[in-house]
C-alpha cells in the first residue's frame, strides 16, 4: 500500500479540537476523513463524558457511550488552556496543526489571548472554527442556547410547524440534534477554508451559529406570499393518515392519487389483494381520480379501515420487505433495534467492530455515511481515555521531559 | 468583492428535488461553476411544487426552488435523446465535480455510470447521494425525506410517548445535504494532493444514522430501545416549550444546573411555591415535573414569548421564542445584524430572499446570487463552455435535443 492509500482523505492534518458537546461531532467527522484530531480536554476530563447512556449502565466519564460515539478517531490530552502553562503548550500545539475548532462563549478565547487574530500570529494558515448556539456577532450572541432552545430560536421548518395543538411544539428526543447539525456545518466552512488556504496560504475564522444551522430554508411562503400557517391548519380538506400501526410498531405511508398513486396505492392495493385482503371497493376504485380535495373523508375512512387491518397482520421488517418486492412507497417508523437488524446495513457493511480493550469488549459501531472508491472514511480508533495520550504527544511529539510531565500534572496543567 | 474560494471549480450537476441541489448549492455560493442540467420534459420537482410566487405556477415562480439552486446556471438537455446524453458526457469531460441524487442505479441505467465516466474524464469526482445507497437489497428504493426520517429512527424519538409518532417533515434533507458537501471537499483535497479522481457513494440513510448514533451504541450495548419523551430532558427542569400570550405561541425554557435554577425563580419574582422542597434540586424537580411544568405554564402564559425569552436569557437562563417564519424573517433583531437573510432580485418573481450558508467565513464569505430561469444558460453552456456553433445549436433545438 501507498502512503496515499493508506491515509484518510484530510490525512496529512492536524485538528485541535477544543469543543464541547456543541462541537463534539466536527472532530469526529474530521477523524473520519483521516485526520489526526486531538481531543484536548479539561484536566480530569470533559464535562460531555457524563452525559449518558453508559456501558451497562455503569455512570462513569470513562464509559460514556456518547462520548464513545463522538469521539471515535480522535486522540486524546488533558490541558488547562487557563494557566499560563497550558497557553504556552497550546500555542506550541497550533504551530503543528492545520484546525482549531472551539464552542467556547464568544470573546472567551480572546480574554486568553488565543482567539483567531492571535493565533494566525503564530500559524498564518491556521483555520480557526468556532461553533456557538448565535454566531460570535450581534445582540443574542451571549444568549445560551441548550438544545431545545436552539430548536425554538431556528425553529422555522421544524419545531413550529408540527405536532398535536393540545401540546407544546416538541424538540426529537435524546442528544442535541441542533449541535449535530452545528457540527457538520462547521466540517463544511472548515473545508471550504483549507481550500481556500491551498490556493492562497491563509487561514481565517469560520463562525457557526447553531440558530442559522437550524434555520436554514424555510419561510418560502412567508417571503413570497406573507403566508405563515399555523400548527394543525391542513392544506387539505381531508385527513389523511401518515402514521399507521403495524405488528410490533409504525409504519409511514399515505393514500395518493393521480400520477404518484403508482407509487402508493395503487401497489399496496395489490399487496392487500395477493393476501386475499383488498374489498372489491378497493380493488376497483380508480386512483387516478383519488385527491386529497375532492375523495370524501368517508371513503378515505373506509379504506384505512381495511388498510389498518392489513397492516396488523404484518411486522415492521415484513412491511419494508412488502414495500420493496411491491415497489411502495412505505417506510418503517425503524427503532434503534430495526437499525441494528437492517438487511441494508449488513449488506452495506455498516457495521464495524471497535476494540475497547480496558471494558475487556469489542463492540459493535454503526460506521460510516460513505463508500469511497479512494481512501475511505472509517473509525480507525475508538474514543480517548482522559489524558490517554499526554506522554505520547508532550513526550515523544513535543519532546518534553518526564521531570517536566510530572510537574505539569502537579500544577494542573494537564 | 470579496475573494470566492471555490472559484475554478467545475460542477455537472444532475441533482433534483432538495438534497442534491442543497448541496451543490454550497459549492456554487461559494464561487464554483455549477451547471444544473435539467429539462422542462421533467422538471426539477421544486419548480412544479407550490409555493409559487403570488400563487401562480411557473417553473421558474416556485419558493423552494429559488432558495436551493442560487448561483447555478441551467441547461436543458433531453437524456432521453443520444445527442443529449452526448452533450452531458461533454460536460463531464469539462467538469471537476459531477452529482446527482437519484435512487441508487439511476445513473448507471442512463449510462452516467462512474466507470463510464471515468473514461471520458479520469479525474473526476463523482456524488452519487441516493436515499440507501448504490448496493444493498433496498439500494433503488426511492422516497423523500420525511420516510427517511422514518426508517433512520429519527421518527420514532419525535413527538410524545403516549401518542403516535411525531411528525418532523423531511428532517434528514437537512442533514445528508452536509455530509454530501464534505464528502465533496474532502475529496477535492485528495484530488489535489494526489491527482486521483473519487467516486462517492453517499447514502443518505447513513448519513442521518450519524445522528442518533449514542442511541444506536445504547441498543446494541444495553439492549435499550429508544423511545419519544415529548421535551423531556432526563436531567433537566424546568425543560420544555412554554405556553405564552397569543395563539399558538411558545417559548422554550431549559434549567440545567442549581445557578440557573436559582435565576429562574428570580426572574419569575421568587413566588412561594419555588421555595417548596419538592423543587430544591434537581431529582426533586424532575420526580415533580408535572406540576412543575404547570407552574412555569401559569406565569409564561401572562407575558408575551420575547418578553419570556428576553427575561431569561438576561438572567443567564437559556430561552428562546419559538419562532415562525415572520419571526425569523422579520422580527428576529439577530439575523437581522447578522444579515442571515441575502435579497435577491429575480426577473419573473421580483424580490425574494434566502438563507446565506450557515457557515460565515472571514475572508472569503459566502456570495448569493439569485437561482436560474430553466434553460437560461442554454446558449452559454452550449456556445462558450463547450464550444458548439449556432448552426448547432438550430440543429439540436430542431432535433428536440434542447428541451
Amino acid at each position: 500500500m501507498t502512503q496515499s492509500e493508506r491515509e484518510g482523505m484530510l490525512g496529512p492534518y492536524r485538528v485541535l479540537d477544543l469543543t464541547d458537546e456543541k462541537g463534539l461531532i466536527c472532530g469526529k467527522l474530521f477523524g473520519d476523513l483521516g485526520a489526526d484530531v486531538i481531543k484536548i480536554e479539561r484536566p480530569g476530563g470533559d464535562a460531555a463524558r457524563n452525559i449518558g447512556p453508559f456501558w451497562h449502565d455503569e455512570p462513569d466519564p470513562e464509559k460514556s457511550l456518547y462520548w464513545f460515539a463522538l469521539n471515535a478517531n480522535k486522540r486524546g490530552i488533558t490541558l488547562d488552556i487557563e494557566t499560563v502553562d497550558g497557553r504556552e503548550i497550546f500555542k506550541k500545539l497550533v504551530a503543528t496543526a492545520d484546525f482549531v475548532i472551539e464552542s467556547f462563549k464568544p470573546g472567551y478565547l480572546k480574554k486568553l489571548k488565543l482567539d483567531y487574530r492571535a493565533l494566525e500570529k503564530i500559524n498564518p494558515g491556521i483555520i480557526v472554527v468556532s461553533i456557538t448556539p448565535f454566531g460570535q456577532t450581534g445582540p443574542y450572541k451571549n444568549y445560551k442556547a441548550p438544545d431545545i432552545v436552539g430548536w425554538a430560536a431556528g425553529s422555522g421548518p421544524f419545531m413550529r410547524t408540527f405536532g398535536d395543538v393540545d401540546r407544546p411544539p416538541f424538540r426529537i428526543s435524546y442528544h442535541p440534534q441542533t449541535y449535530y447539525h452545528a457540527g457538520t456545518e462547521a466540517v463544511v466552512g472548515a473545508l471550504v477554508a483549507l481550500y481556500y488556504r491551498q490556493m492562497s496560504g491563509e487561514g481565517q475564522h469560520v463562525d457557526v451559529s447553531i440558530q442559522e444551522c437550524m434555520a436554514f430554508n424555510t419561510g418560502w411562503e412567508w417571503d413570497l406570499n406573507k403566508v405563515d400557517r399555523k400548527r394543525g391548519e391542513g392544506i387539505i380538506p381531508v385527513s389523511v393518515k401518515h402514521m399507521w400501526p403495524c405488528k410490533d410498531g409504525w409504519v409511514m405511508w399515505r393514500y395518493t392519487g393521480g400520477p404518484m398513486a403508482s407509487r402508493y396505492s395503487v401497489p399496496l392495493i395489490k399487496w392487500m389483494e395477493a393476501e386475499g385482503m383488498a374489498d372489491d371497493f378497493m380493488r376497483n376504485f380508480d386512483w387516478a381520480n383519488f385527491s386529497h380535495y375532492t375523495t370524501s373523508q368517508d371513503i378515505i375512512n373506509h379504506m384505512e379501515e381495511q388498510t389498518i387491518k392489513f397492516f396488523m397482520t404484518h411486522t415492521k421488517a415484513e412491511m419494508m420487505a412488502g414495500a420493496i418486492k411491491y415497489r411502495i412507497m412505505l417506510y418503517p417508523i425503524a427503532t434503534s433495534k430495526d437499525i441494528v437488524e437492517s438487511p441494508q446495513l449488513a449488506a452495506r457493511n455498516f457495521w464495524q467492530e471497535v476494540n475497547h480493550p480496558e471494558l475487556n469488549e469489542t463492540i459493535t459501531y454503526p460506521s460510516m455515511w460513505a463508500i469511497t472508491s479512494e481512501a475511505p472514511p472509517k473509525i480507525s480508533r475508538r474514543a480517548p481515555l482522559i489524558g490517554e495520550h499526554n506522554e505520547e504527544i508532550y513526550g515523544k511529539e513535543m519532546g518534553l521531559s518526564a521531570d517536566k510531565l510530572v510537574l505539569l500534572k502537579q500544577a494542573g496543567v494537564i | 468583492m470579496s475573494k470566492k474560494p471555490l472559484e475554478g471549480i467545475k460542477v455537472a450537476d444532475f441533482c433534483w428535488v432538495w438534497t442534491g441541489p442543497t448541496t451543490t448549492r454550497v459549492l456554487s455560493n461559494f464561487g464554483a461553476t455549477v451547471i444544473k442540467i435539467e429539462s422542462s420534459r421533467r422538471p426539477d420537482v421544486w419548480r412544479i411544487q407550490p409555493p409559487f410566487k403570488d400563487n401562480v405556477p411557473g417553473p421558474n415562480r416556485g419558493g423552494v426552488f429559488n432558495t436551493q439552486n442560487t448561483g447555478k446556471l441551467s441547461v436543458t438537455l433531453n437524456l432521453a435523446h443520444p445527442k443529449g446524453i452526448e452533450l452531458a458526457k461533454k460536460l463531464v469531460a469539462w467538469a471537476d465535480i459531477v452529482t446527482d441524487n437519484f435512487a441508487g442505479g439511476s445513473m448507471a441505467r442512463m449510462g452516467f455510470g462512474y466507470e463510464e465516466l471515468k473514461k471520458i474524464n479520469p479525474t473526476i469526482i463523482m456524488l452519487s447521494s441516493a436515499l440507501m445507497g448504490q448496493s444493498g437489497p433496498w439500494h433503488d428504493s426511492p422516497g423523500y425525506g420525511d420516510q427517511l426520517t422514518a426508517i433512520s429512527g429519527l421518527t420514532q424519538i419525535s413527538g410524545y410517548p403516549d401518542r403516535e409518532p411525531g411528525e418532523i417533515g423531511y428532517y434528514t434533507d437537512y442533514i445528508a445535504p452536509r455530509f454530501n458537501a464534505i464528502m465533496i471537499l474532502a475529496a477535492l483535497e485528495y484530488r489535489r494532493r494526489t491527482g486521483k479522481g473519487v467516486y462517492l457513494d453517499v447514502a443518505q440513510h447513513q448519513a442521518s444514522l450519524e445522528y442518533v448514533s449514542p442511541l444506536i451504541l445504547d441498543y446494541i450495548v444495553n439492549k435499550r430501545i429508544a423511545n419519544r419523551m415529548g421535551n423531556k430532558c432526563e436531567y433537566a427542569a424546568p425543560h420544555g416549550n412554554y405556553r405564552c400570550q397569543g395563539d399558538d405561541r411558545w417559548c422554550a425554557i431549559a434549567v440545567f444546573t442549581d445557578e440557573e435554577w436559582e435565576s429562574f425563580c428570580k426572574v419569575i419574582g421568587n413566588p412561594p411555591w419555588t421555595k417548596d422542597p419538592r423543587f430544591s434540586t434537581i431529582q426533586g424537580r424532575k420526580d415533580n415535573e408535572e406540576e412543575l411544568d404547570k407552574q412555569v405554564n401559569e406565569w409564561t402564559i401572562q407575558r408575551t414569548d420575547q418578553e419570556v425569552m428576553s427575561l431569561m436569557q438576561a438572567a443567564g437562563v437559556g430561552a428562546a421564542l419559538v419562532s415562525n417564519a415572520e419571526d425569523l424573517m422579520d422580527k428576529d433583531p439577530h439575523l437581522k445584524y447578522r444579515k442571515y437573510y441575502k435579497e435577491l432580485v429575480h426577473p419573473e418573481i421580483g424580490r425574494l430572499r434566502a438563507p446565506r450558508q450557515p457557515c460565515v467565513l472571514s475572508k472569503t464569505p459566502d456570495e448569493i446570487t439569485r437561482a436560474p430561469l430553466i434553460g437560461e444558460h442554454n446558449e452559454y453552456v452550449l456556445k462558450k463552455i463547450l464550444g458548439i456553433s449556432d448552426d448547432e445549436i438550430g440543429d439540436l433545438v430542431a432535433q428536440d435535443v434542447i428541451v
